[in-house]
């Protein structure tokens, strides 16, 4: 039955990334926030969804987006993860300056921050990297050693920040979406065996 | 066996040690010598307006921010110390001049300020309140409530001569 599996995939695929949205846009915090931070944060959810996304394309997981098409999209997909981060950080920034300077320095009181600025960081050089792999001549085997490392930053670093966060996601829906990020990247990260590059090449 | 000897003498000489120490009533339990001042919290001072206006209660009110100020050192209680309070709630946000609010302490040094729910923004619900009248060093707070359920949040105040 390969397609009523292919539709069970995407039908998981569609309930991890929506619903955890629903909820958050359904919170009751929302009554207290103005449009631009409501709309940070809803970019924030946004940004998570995709970090689930990207490994699955990535490895190929997804019915009908296998290895060049899935790649294809995986870049269109990791550069919508820095646009959905770049409206988070500037929506908050709008909303309260002095909070976000003090998160982008490592001097914010609130122990999730470091996470995100670290996991939005190593989304930035993943991204910056991908456009100039070809240009400065970054070897295949280096790249993928690369990205893998800062695609665990991100994971890990987006994962930790939004757990601690007390926020418009569901504790449950978050959870969810939370171990499902981690479980898609390190399968992913397993399958694609990046560490065979990591040993010394036989002569 | 050299060991076991060692470990012998090691035990009957602390033992004794002990002993005499605990006899000659040389212990002291810890105690503090003098009341140190508190000191700014990170991020205390973020969307701080200075010169918030003294208030009977900050909007509707229904929740109670509440505290102390006392002097460093004898911790003598401080009176008319004027306490500047703001916090994002059900009313506005931090920025907002509405959301701000000041309070003096009575003559125990206690103060406390009804003001609307403080609700979660920026990850956690918590307050801001601040000293910043001359006389003594400035000191900017930002406690955390433990739940957003919580209708009450303390912050006491330990200030310096400036």
């Amino acid at each position: 039955m390969p397609l009523l599996r292919s539709i069970l995939i995407w039908a998981a695929l569609v309930c991890a990334v929506f619903v955890p949205l629903a909820v958050a846009a359904g919170s009751p915090l929302l009554e207290w926030r103005g449009d631009v931070y409501i709309a940070a944060g809803l970019a924030g959810v946004v940004a998570l969804s995709l970090v689930l996304v990207q490994p699955l394309l990535a490895a190929g997981y997804l019915p009908g987006l296998a290895a060049p098409k899935g790649r294809r999209v995986h870049r269109w997909i990791g550069a919508g993860l820095v646009v959905a981060i770049v409206v988070h950080v500037g929506g908050l920034w709008v909303t309260s300056p002095p909070d976000v300077i003090d998160a982008l320095l490592f001097t914010s009181p609130a122990p999730f921050s470091a996470w995100g600025v670290v996991a939005m960081w190593a989304a930035f050089a993943s991204a910056l990297v991908a456009m100039l792999r070809g240009r400065i001549g970054l070897r295949p085997r280096h790249w993928r050693v690369l990205h893998t490392g800062l695609v665990m930053l991100i994971a890990v670093g987006s994962v930790v920040h939004t757990l601690l966060i007390e926020g418009t996601m569901g504790p449950v829906s978050k959870l969810v979406l939370c171990l499902l990020v981690l479980a898609a990247t390190g399968m992913a990260i397993a399958d694609l065996r990046v560490w065979t590059l990591l040993r010394r090449r036989r002569t | 066996m050299t060991r076991m000897t060692a470990t012998r003498r090691a035990f009957l000489s602390t033992g004794s040690a002990a002993l005499v120490t605990l006899g000659a009533g040389l212990t002291v339990p810890a105690r503090a010598q003098s009341l140190g001042p508190t000191r700014s919290m990170r991020g205390g001072s973020n969307n701080y307006l200075p010169g918030a206006p003294i208030v009977e209660r900050i909007g509707g009110g229904g929740f109670w921010m509440r505290g102390t100020v006392r002097r460093a050192g004898d911790g003598a209680p401080l009176q008319n110390a004027r306490i500047q309070i703001w916090a994002h709630t059900t009313e506005g946000h931090e920025r907002e001049p509405q959301s701000h609010g000041a309070t003096l302490t009575n003559a125990d040094g206690a103060f406390r300020l009804e003001m609307p729910q403080i609700v979660p923004a920026f990850g956690q619900p918590h307050g801001h309140l601040a000293y910043d009248s001359g006389g003594y060093e400035s000191v900017f707070l930002r406690p955390v409530m433990a739940s957003p359920q919580q209708t009450s949040l303390t912050a006491d105040f330990v200030l310096s001569p400036a």
